[in-house]
């Protein structure tokens, strides 16, 4: 490889990455400015002492779980179930799990908006449960393709048919199969599926902000309007735990078994 | 009894209700909202057939918000591309050393996850008025950004620069298995037929990276098309874009007419969906070729 | 007159030396096979003379010419490679063209040139074909048209068959000579298959461990292998351990059976062991068989391979294989029975290493 394509592909990747870590490092100084003259956690502390935070937060963790715990419900068993009984159908259910890529989150809230409100056959905007729950499966669309994607894969390491074949002739029912034999199989999988989701629900603004409902994410485009220091340690935050899920995907990933795949 | 329930079972094939959960959640919460949105594009208030909403669109600040937006997308996926290609270039053909490739990798997935409010606000943080990049550049160059070059973060190229953040991820992430897929072959039988490196390039590799150049080109901008929250939270109102607009709408009616706000929605979903599917296409060409 | 000349090639990634002290004087026109397991340098070489690689010392010259320094596309040579490599974004006569194209030649000289090569490779008919909708036989074949459209000096073919069926492999290999023999184009040719050197080659050069074991005409290497490797690399054949009993007089014991040599053993005391070759289809149990030696053994055992069954039977501590050809009305021996398989001497060689 010659010399000038050397420096090429070291200035590309050096330009790349300070590309990633300037804004990264940029807002870690900056939440750090509240004290004139010094650096300080004073923007940290004042965030995490606002009960508005505590509450969003809260709020944003509970949505999260709840979206994962329904991804799980409603993914696990149609993966399955299409590995095992419906192969034919695997393209059309793949296509419905992308389609939260193809339109955006917010032509999907403006349809629920007008589709469920009060004055519709069910009104799920009507009321606070109401709304949360069609937040929780709002997130659950948007989580869909990454949850999908990552535990279909996680099927494909392992012999569906087998081994419900073997769980059937030993007796066990549907529950017992798809509770006890094929989630722990893929439990890797589940999981950085959930570590995903749980990144986006905790930073999402826009089905929040439109809801109407008190989460992380328009509470903080809300005191970014009106505060100075705040809104940035409140990003690193945000940065941090999704960062900490990433990270915690590597390593789930790390420990799922590499077995040959099998079609 | 037993053969009985089997034929039965035959004749009435009851797999099909297995995806049934799936099949009616999907249906709830994705395709009839967007189905909504769509008819109603095309219906007065009162519920009868018209285009009126769709010619409507051309009024107003709307086709320049379109315009705008789709000059954001295409700025950011073209900058995001050609910079993703350089660098997934870089560690694909190990210009620089090996093992920088791997963390790369998980690294582009992380970050091509990352629209979103925290990111505007680590763009405001490092380009803005008060901005480290901004003030290291006043206070040891003399350059000042808003008034030597013109740039303002709350700008179409703020927005631009700012979504370079996750559309540069995505371009490595998608282009490097398209680098790989490059084999060496090639060169050498490019090589060794006369060709110089620069025609390897320009009549072997370029055509063959083609589809997926452009496949990715078109992700890349249905990704800053459909981005809402980075753009709310950086400009607040002050950029008139498609997202921002509709946000808009749906919270308070500011067009005056539901349905011409459908439509709006409607021409969203049309060029994302455009995008994507020309994506596709490219993209089981690029595979064709690769087989 | 030599065409193609390596002196003294080498070649070492690192700390591992590939290909050690290589030498081969090639003829004008001649077809000549590197012949060897994998990793025994036979790959690295015809890289070498591509361009691909460099070699750590030696010469390389073509036609007197030194190519050392010279860059792949400065070398005028053309190279089919294992996996066709074809080029994907473009079609049969754009994959044949390819060559003439950078060399900046016109475009009715072009038309000409391929159509000419499609005609020798017989696929005209496919020229609008792109890559991906040809088989693997039809693939390679533009893969050669390819490496000949630029008249090449040297035609340099890596392992080209290796990817195809058996069938298509035997009929592309006669393809292959014949081309190369109505162009007269200097051929070198890579691989690990024995039977393909032995059938399309005017000469074999057999490598083993980055050097030249043996390098002759097919029947010789065949014959005469010159080491135990080239012996138990080309063709199947009998190893056998023999004692000496009279240097002298040639004489050795095959368990206790006597024979004697043609061939002088050589520097040799009695009680010595020597190692002999025999190839399995140099005896036969028939009777009235002809041969001036003959060896008893036990039937071990008595394989049907189609054409031929082959039967092994011990001898002293030497178990030996011989075929016989198949006939509906062969009867192959029983395991247990005791058979005797005359051969003539000369058939027995001494395999010095």
């Amino acid at each position: 490889m010659s010399v000038w394509a050397r420096i090429a592909g070291w200035a590309a990747l050096i330009f790349g990455l300070l590309y990633f870590f300037v804004p990264l490092g940029g807002l870690f100084e900056f939440s750090l400015r509240a004290r004139r003259g010094v650096y300080s956690f004073d923007a940290y502390a004042r965030v995490l002492a606002d009960p508005q935070f505590q509450a969003t937060f809260t709020y944003s963790v509970v949505m999260a779980l709840v979206t994962i715990a329904i991804g799980i419900l409603i993914v696990v068993p149609t993966a399955f179930w299409v590995r095992l009984k419906m192969p034919w159908a695997r393209p059309y259910v793949e296509f419905l799990t992308l389609l939260p890529l193809v339109i955006p989150a917010i032509v999907i809230v403006f349809g629920y908006i007008r589709l469920y409100n009060t004055s519709s056959w069910l009104p799920l905007t009507g009321s606070t449960l109401g709304t949360n729950i069609l937040l929780a499966f709002g997130y659950t669309i948007l989580a869909l393709p990454y949850m999908y994607r990552a535990v279909d894969t996680g099927l494909r390491t392992i012999d569906v048919a087998t081994l419900t074949e073997a769980a059937q002739s030993l007796g066990a029912g549907w529950a017992t199969i798809l509770g006890r034999i094929i989630l722990p199989n893929v439990i890797a999988a589940v999981l950085s599926g959930a570590f995903l989701t749980f990144a986006i629900v905790i930073g999402e603004f826009t089905l929040a902000a439109l809801l109407d409902r008190p989460a992380f994410g328009p509470y903080l485009q809300r005191i970014g309007a009106n505060k100075a220091y705040e809104p940035f340690a409140l990003s690193v935050i945000a940065f941090a735990i999704t960062w900490g899920c990433l990270a915690l995907i590597q390593l789930v990933s790390r420990f799922q078994k590499t077995a040959p795949a099998k079609a | 009894m037993n053969r009985a329930l089997h034929t039965l079972r035959q004749r009435l094939p009851l797999t099909w209700l297995g995806l049934m959960p799936f099949v009616i959640f999907v249906l709830m919460f994705l395709v009839l909202p967007t189905m909504h949105i769509v008819i109603g594009a095309f219906q007065t208030r009162d519920g009868t057939f018209t285009l009126q909403n769709i010619i409507d669109l051309n009024t107003g600040t709307i086709p320049s918000s379109y315009w705008i937006s789709v000059k954001i997308s295409v700025a950011s996926a073209a900058l995001g591309s050609l910079i993703g290609f350089a660098m997934a270039a870089a560690v694909v053909f190990e210009a620089v050393p090996r093992w920088i490739k791997s963390p790369l990798l998980t690294f582009s997935g992380v970050a091509s996850n990352f629209a979103g409010v925290p990111l505007a606000f680590a763009f405001l943080a490092t380009f803005g008025p008060v901005g480290l990049v901004t003030l290291f550049l006043r206070n040891n160059f003399g350059i000042v950004l808003q008034r030597d070059f013109g740039f303002n973060i709350l700008s179409f190229w703020g927005l631009t620069v700012t979504y370079l953040f996750f559309q540069i991820p995505l371009m490595i992430l998608i282009i490097a298995p398209a680098l790989e897929g490059l084999r060496r072959e090639w060169r050498e039988a490019a090589s060794i037929l006369g060709a110089t490196g620069l025609q390897y390039w320009r009549m072997v590799a370029l055509p063959i990276l083609f589809p997926s150049l452009l496949g990715t080109f078109a992700l890349l901008f249905a990704n800053a098309f459909g981005a809402v929250a980075t753009a709310i939270a950086l400009t607040g109102s002050s950029l008139n874009i498609v997202p921002i607009q509709l946000f808009a709408q749906i919270r308070g009616d500011v067009l005056g007419n539901p349905n011409l706000g459908y439509a709006m929605a409607f021409g969203m979903i049309v060029i994302t969906a455009v995008a994507n599917v020309l994506y596709i296409w490219l993209r089981m060409r690029a595979e064709r070729w690769l087989k | 007159m030599t065409f193609l000349s390596l002196s003294h090639i080498q070649k070492s990634f690192g700390q591992v030396q590939v290909v050690s002290d290589f030498n081969m004087e090639i003829e004008k026109g001649e077809f000549v096979s590197f012949l060897g397991p994998s990793g025994c340098g036979k790959t690295t070489v015809l890289r070498m003379i591509a361009g691909f690689e460099t070699p750590s010392g030696g010469t390389i010259t073509v036609a007197g010419k030194d190519q050392s320094g010279l860059k792949p596309n400065q070398r005028n040579i053309g190279m089919v490679f294992q996996a066709y490599a074809l080029f994907p974004n473009m079609n049969v006569f754009d994959n044949v063209a390819f060559g003439l194209k950078v060399a900046g030649r016109s475009k009715p000289e072009i038309e000409a040139r391929v159509k000419e090569m499609l005609g020798l490779i017989k696929l005209e008919h496919l020229a609008e074909r792109f890559p991906y909708q040809l088989s693997g036989g039809q693939q390679q074949r533009v893969a050669l048209a390819r490496a000949l459209a630029p008249k090449p000096q040297v035609l340099l073919l890596d392992e080209p068959l290796s990817a195809l069926d058996a069938k298509i492999r035997v009929s592309l290999r006669e393809e292959i000579r014949m081309i190369q023999q109505q162009l007269g184009i200097t051929t070198v040719f890579v691989t690990h298959d024995q039977e393909e050197a032995l059938s399309i080659s005017d000469r074999i050069v057999v490598m083993n461990a980055g050097a030249a074991d043996q390098i002759g005409a097919p029947a010789e290497i065949y014959n005469r292998p010159a080491t135990r490797f080239v012996a138990s690399f080309v063709g199947t054949l009998n190893l056998i351990e023999a004692k000496v009993i009279d240097p002298v007089a040639n004489r050795i014991s095959i368990g206790d059976q006597g024979v004697t040599l043609r061939e002088p053993l050589g520097p040799v005391k009695a009680g010595d062991t020597v190692s002999l070759a025999l190839r399995p289809e140099a005896g036969s149990i028939a009777e009235g068989a002809k041969g001036d030696t003959a060896l008893a053994g036990e039937v071990v055992s008595s394989n049907f391979l189609g054409s031929v069954v082959r039967t092994r039977m011990r001898v002293g501590a030497s178990v030996i294989s011989f075929d016989m050809f198949n006939s509906p009305g062969l009867r192959p021996p029983a395991v247990g029975e005791t058979v005797t398989l005359r051969f003539t001497a000369s058939d027995l060689l001494i395999i010095r290493d």
